[in-house]
């Protein structure tokens, strides 16, 4: 592992020694009203760990999507060991010897490890012969799979294994991984970093893309910044501090957000006790005997790693899924609403916000003063009689642009039109405008650039500081770390016992995400 | 198999940043006139006259006022079921049953009608509607029922139900509802007058089916268009996760769906049978359950755009008629034509939300 | 009551929905919904019929009645796949276009009748009493139908281009980030949906009825639709189903020989209100369907950024 960490950075230093691996010069993309890529120029040398850092909508993804293959360049020059190549398809960068490890996962549920390995593999095997060599191939790497079960069982760190172990296979010379540690726990995440030195130190490139610049610290000999869709700066990490490069991603200075001083009062607004939800989804996860409570302006997180529970919590909070045999296991204001549906728990003052943007929190098609309404028909004096009131849509929509800083063309405009960020500054801000006192966020800053990130965070705070009682269901442990009261940790369908943030720890809560209570 | 093999290399698309309302309109009108070059190369094939073909199939029938007042009735039913079949579609409901629905309110409708035979009322005529709409009604209420308690696929069921709805209706002219006095044909007794719609223009069948027709619309749009129920069913048909976030009840959305279009699509079938045709025959619809598919489509699943679709499609049933009469054309054609318009615009309306690349040329392996 | 022509009688009702749903359960299987059957077994019925009064020969009738199903799904792929035009609609459309264009065509056809195809003894077999008229006393269609469900259940299945099939129909945008072409395969799987739906309706023209009605597949093509459903996508529940069905078809034939008085009106019914039954029982179980059916299904495939 030392070894490996020399020798990329003698690569670094002295570049010559090295021949580089693959060298892209003046890689240009375009997609109608954006520049993804802007004559972008990155070389990788054998062995090395190179980081592409940037924001989200950087062009990080368009530029590995185009290194692999899936995308073609508008313009520029793809150098592969020294000769110039184009590839059209991922099988042909397979053959070179790239592979990637999505950050969404190219997997199948419905089929099993081995069908989904042997799908990508070039070379055609059978699937007998495929069990065998992913075996042989986990156990060198000390990544154990079982190939004969069936995706949709699986974790997501050991789908996430599948991923690594089907690029394995091929023996690639470059692996590239998309954030692969946003779906792990911490302790997930220091094992991967393990395999993929080892790997490295075998003389296999990788490119390692993200934005969390502590882990890019700890792993990367050399880091590339984007921003914007154009090459920044080449830097060795190890000899920048997390600030600098920060600042580099982002262009702009942030400010930490302060934290008011917390209520002190103890009226309970939102109390689950022992609630059991079976999920409807045959591929979810049963919830097992939950409880919590959030006092008035208090903002409990719930931390955990995707797929252990959240979408159904979500479901059964909302009233999206109602259990009908259920008792009184879930109270708003000390009013049981465990068998009222989505719109009776609104009319209680609660407001939720799930993960999905697209499709569940608003409609891409649809303008956003349609969307503004999506969720306020019932409660503000919007629809007379049945009728809509068009006047008062179109204040309400205008109030929620200007409040909350919304970038956009117009009331009538498609809502596919807007980013991640003002996307979802207008979803929370619609919610937040009906003054809820009880709010439900999953998720609240998934994909969402920096500047939009903070002042998102900055609202739930206010919002919380106005005495509403706040959930953030969150896999991002910074974001929990930074705005909530108190931390639980969501594991297989069970949540662990609460934390005061001061008293948490990192380590702690990553245990607890990878489901070891043990102290 | 080979990966780089690709179909259409060089045909690209890309999704626009909104809806274009100017193609939402022009899709109609250019596949309405691809439709008619495909009439040229049809005619010409069937060894007639194009020119002529088309002049008797589009034109003619228009230069009588009998012509147009028949135009009227038969796009009275098209333009009936079509604004119903317009409103499940916008909310993602399949009914394509609308014939069966049509022919139980013909049977629920006429059978009262044939009970009240003999009753002097004017009490007669709103009883055999509103009988005969309650037929649609639960016609269409059943594939619902299926749908939001098992879960059963619409499509299916509410086909399945039509040729259902048919064979009852030819088991009751064949059997205890045909006309003794009918020398065994398999019809029902005339109606009475009292189970007559009234008739609006003298010598014409034109009768106040029509004016239902144009309320229809009118109401349709005002609720799609200005009411909480018409933005539910725009949700639900969307997005059902974000209709269900919303707090919006989708098993009633599909509910109402059903009694809407089922509703309609009766009333267009006892008007059809006590305003234009006067009793029961074993078939009292050339298919218009399936055309007002069509005209929904052509009508942008608009009220209003329905109605212009359903008086286009209802030239074509008359312009068929004529085209047999007059220059000896197979009546099928109607239907052939029908089925081209509609794929016409399923592949005009591609440019609604997508538009042709301008790079298509450009991405061809510049990468060196 | 003598049970063998009965058995006979079924196998033939239950060919055509056989061969239908066997081409449909590829379809489905790539991800694609082609609610065209109906339409497409029309095209091939009278495309058949048409080649066969024509030249004679039985084999060029199937081939035509075959690739005419071929031609007319290759509309429906170039709509859904290449304009992405909705599926549900297009495949309505397609049925009302092979209504039509059948109807057409067949306008010069009717009161035509053919000698059906000839049966294709196989050798001693054919000769055993009973078993030998029942399994081995066929024309070559019923034949197919047994080979290409079996071919289906397998490539499905056990092979490598099965695998990427369902892959596709899985999850387009995974099976497209592995480099796999998602349009090709779904043309190709649309397109042998279309071969099997022509051969299913050249079996009614040429064998079931062998003369031209309009509207002659009466329905089949979409119990065809419901019997993916029935059998879960599932080569050999299909199978099952196919014959379930062709039973029902053909009680009503012998209903009325077994001296049971009813409307012949209320036995035609018969087939569709089993499915409609067959459907309710099969789709209450939400969580049955969810597993079990391609989760691209009706998605339209457009390559993500």
């Amino acid at each position: 592992m030392s070894q490996n960490k020399a020798k990329s950075k003698i690569g670094q230093l002295d570049g010559l020694e090295l021949a580089p691996l693959l060298k892209l010069s003046g890689i240009t993309k375009s997609f109608p009203g954006i520049l993804a890529n802007d004559t972008i120029d990155l070389t990788v040398k054998q062995g090395e760990i190179h980081a592409l850092l940037g924001e989200n909508g950087a062009g990080k993804s368009t530029l590995v999507k185009i290194i692999y293959g899936l995308l073609t360049p508008d313009a520029g020059t793809f150098e592969w060991e020294e000769s110039v190549t184009s590839l059209s398809n991922p099988a042909q960068a397979r053959a070179l010897g790239i592979g990637m490890v999505f950050q969404h996962f190219s997997l199948f549920e419905a089929l099993t490890v081995c069908e989904n390995i042997a799908i990508a593999d070039d070379q055609k095997l059978n699937l007998k012969t495929v069990a065998l060599r992913i075996k042989e191939v986990s156990n060198r790497y000390g990544l154990p799979i079982d190939p004969d079960r069936y995706v949709h069982s699986l974790s997501v760190g050991e789908k996430q294994r599948i991923e690594i172990l089907r690029c394995l296979l091929q023996r690639p010379k470059l692996l590239i991984l998309d954030e692969p540690t946003s779906v792990l726990t911490p302790q997930e995440a220091s094992n991967l970093f393990v395999t993929l030195e080892n790997l490295a130190s075998s003389g296999c490139a990788i490119l390692y893309i993200s934005h969390k610049l502590e882990e890019v610290r700890s792993l990367c000999g050399t880091a590339t910044i984007l921003r914007n869709g154009a090459v920044v700066a080449t830097c060795n990490p190890k000899l920048e501090t997390a600030k600098t490069m920060a600042e580099l991603m982002i262009g702009v200075k942030l400010h930490n957000i302060k934290r008011s001083e917390k209520l002190e009062n103890h009226d309970n607004r939102l109390q689950i006790n022992k609630l059991n939800l079976k999920s409807n989804d045959p591929f979810g996860m049963d919830l097992k005997n939950i409880s919590f409570d959030i006092q008035e302006g208090e903002v409990l997180g719930i931390a955990g790693v995707a797929g252990n529970g959240q979408t159904e919590l979500m479901a059964a909070l909302s009233g999206e899924i109602v259990q009908n045999d259920s008792h009184d296991n879930i109270t708003f204001d000390h009013v049981c609403v465990s068998g009222m549906g989505v719109a009776a728990r609104r009319a209680m003052g609660a407001s939720f916000v799930p993960e999905e943007r697209y499709g569940h929190a608003a409609i891409k098609e649809m303008s956003l003063k349609d969307n503004a309404l999506l969720t306020t028909s019932q409660k503000i004096n919007l629809v007379k009689k049945g009728f809509l009131q068009s006047n008062e849509i179109c204040d309400l929509t205008q109030k929620i642009i200007s409040d909350f800083d919304v970038r956009t063309t117009g009331l009538e405009m498609e809502t596919a039109n807007l980013s991640g960020g003002n996307l979802q500054k207008f979803i929370l801000g619609r919610e937040i405008l009906q003054n809820p006192r009880i709010l439900i966020v999953s998720q609240p800053t998934w994909g969402v650039d920096a500047g939009a990130a903070v002042f998102l965070r900055k609202s739930l705070l206010d919002l919380a500081a106005r005495g509403c009682a706040i959930l953030i269901i969150s896999q991002d442990l910074d974001e929990i770390f930074e705005i909530c009261d108190r931390i639980a940790v969501l594991y297989q369908g069970t949540l662990s016992p609460s934390i005061t943030r001061e008293s948490a720890s990192v380590h702690q809560i990553g245990l607890l995400m990878g489901g070891k209570t043990g102290e | 198999m080979s990966q780089s093999f690709r179909f259409f290399p060089k045909f690209v698309l890309e999704p626009r940043l909104e809806v274009s309302g100017q193609w939402m309109i022009l899709s109609p009108i250019i596949a309405i006139i691809l439709t008619l070059f495909s009439g040229i190369i049809i005619f010409s094939l069937l060894g007639k006259d194009p020119f002529l073909a088309l002049y008797t199939f589009f034109v003619q029938p228009l230069t009588t006022m009998f012509g147009i007042t028949e135009l009227l009735v038969k796009g009275t039913p098209l333009v009936l079921i079509g604004v119903g079949l317009a409103i499940g579609f916008k909310a993602n409901v399949w009914n394509i049953g609308a014939e069966g629905q049509f022919t139980m309110g013909a049977v629920f409708g006429g059978g009262t009608a044939l009970l009240c035979q003999h009753m002097e009322s004017i009490l007669v005529l709103p009883l055999v509607l509103v009988l005969g709409t309650l037929g649609g009604i639960l016609w269409g209420a059943i594939p619902a029922f299926l749908k939001t308690r098992f879960n059963a696929n619409e499509i299916l069921t509410s086909l399945m139900l039509s040729y259902v709805a048919v064979l009852w209706l030819s088991y009751l002219v064949h059997g205890p509802w045909r006309d003794p006095a009918g020398f065994n044909f398999p019809e029902s007794q005339l109606f009475s007058d009292y189970a007559m719609l009234p008739i609006l223009i003298e010598n014409s069948r034109l009768n106040l089916g029509a004016l239902f027709a144009i309320l229809v619309v009118l109401a349709a749009w005002i609720l799609m268009a200005r009411t909480i129920i018409g933005f539910q069913l725009r949700v639900v048909g969307l997005a059902p996760r974000a209709a269900h976030y919303a707090g919006f009840k989708q098993s009633g959305l599909i509910w109402l769906s059903f009694l809407i279009s089922g509703g309609l699509a009766g009333l267009a079938g006892i008007a059809e049978v006590s305003g234009t045709i006067g009793q029961l025959l074993p078939s009292v619809s050339p298919g218009y359950g399936f055309t007002a598919i069509i005209v929904a489509f052509l009508g942008r699943l608009h009220p209003v755009g329905v109605l212009f679709a359903g008086l286009i499609m209802a030239l074509s049933y008359i312009g068929g008629e004529n085209a047999q009469i007059e220059i000896g054309l197979p009546a099928a054609v109607t239907g052939l034509f029908q089925g081209i318009l509609l794929f016409f615009l399923l592949a005009c309306d591609v440019l609604v939300r997508y538009r042709f690349s301008h790079r298509s040329v450009l991405t061809g392996g510049r990468c060196e | 009551m003598d049970l063998l022509p009965v058995a006979l009688t079924i196998i033939t009702a239950s060919t055509p929905l056989l061969l239908a749903a066997t081409g449909e359960l590829v379809t489905e299987k790539a991800g694609v919904l082609n609610l065209g059957v109906e339409g497409m077994m029309l095209v091939g019925a009278i495309a058949a019929f048409a080649a066969a009064v024509s030249t004679g020969s039985g084999l060029i009738a199937i081939l035509v009645g075959a690739f005419s199903g071929v031609a007319v799904a290759a509309i429906f792929a170039v709509l859904t796949l290449t304009c992405l035009a909705n599926q549900v609609a297009t495949g309505l459309a397609l049925t009302i276009f092979g209504v039509g264009l059948s109807a057409l065509v067949g306008s010069n056809f009717v009161g035509i009748s053919l000698e059906p195809l000839p049966q294709l003894n196989i050798g001693v077999l054919s000769t055993i009493p009973i078993l030998g008229d029942l399994l081995f006393g066929h024309d070559v269609l019923v034949y197919l139908s047994f080979i290409m469900i079996l071919l289906v259940g397998y490539f499905l299945s056990k092979t490598r281009s099965g695998l990427i099939l369902r892959a596709v129909g899985e999850s387009h945008d995974s099976a497209h980030a592995l480099g796999y072409s998602v349009l090709t395969v779904r043309y190709l799987a649309v397109l042998f949906g279309g071969f099997m739906s022509g051969l299913a309706g050249s079996y009614l023209s040429l064998v079931y009825t062998p003369l031209w009605a309009e509207n002659m597949t009466a329905g089949r093509g979409w119990i065809a639709l419901a019997l993916v459903v029935f059998g879960t996508w599932r080569a050999g529940r299909i199978a099952f189903g196919a014959y379930l069905f062709g039973a029902i078809t053909i009680l009503q034939l012998h209903v009325q020989g077994w001296g049971i008085n009813i409307a012949s009106q209320f036995m035609t019914m018969l087939p569709y209100l089993a499915t409609v039954v067959v459907l309710v029982f099969i789709s209450s179980d939400k969580m049955k369907i969810r597993i079990n059916a391609p989760q691209s299904i009706g998605k339209v495939f457009y390559p993500p950024r």
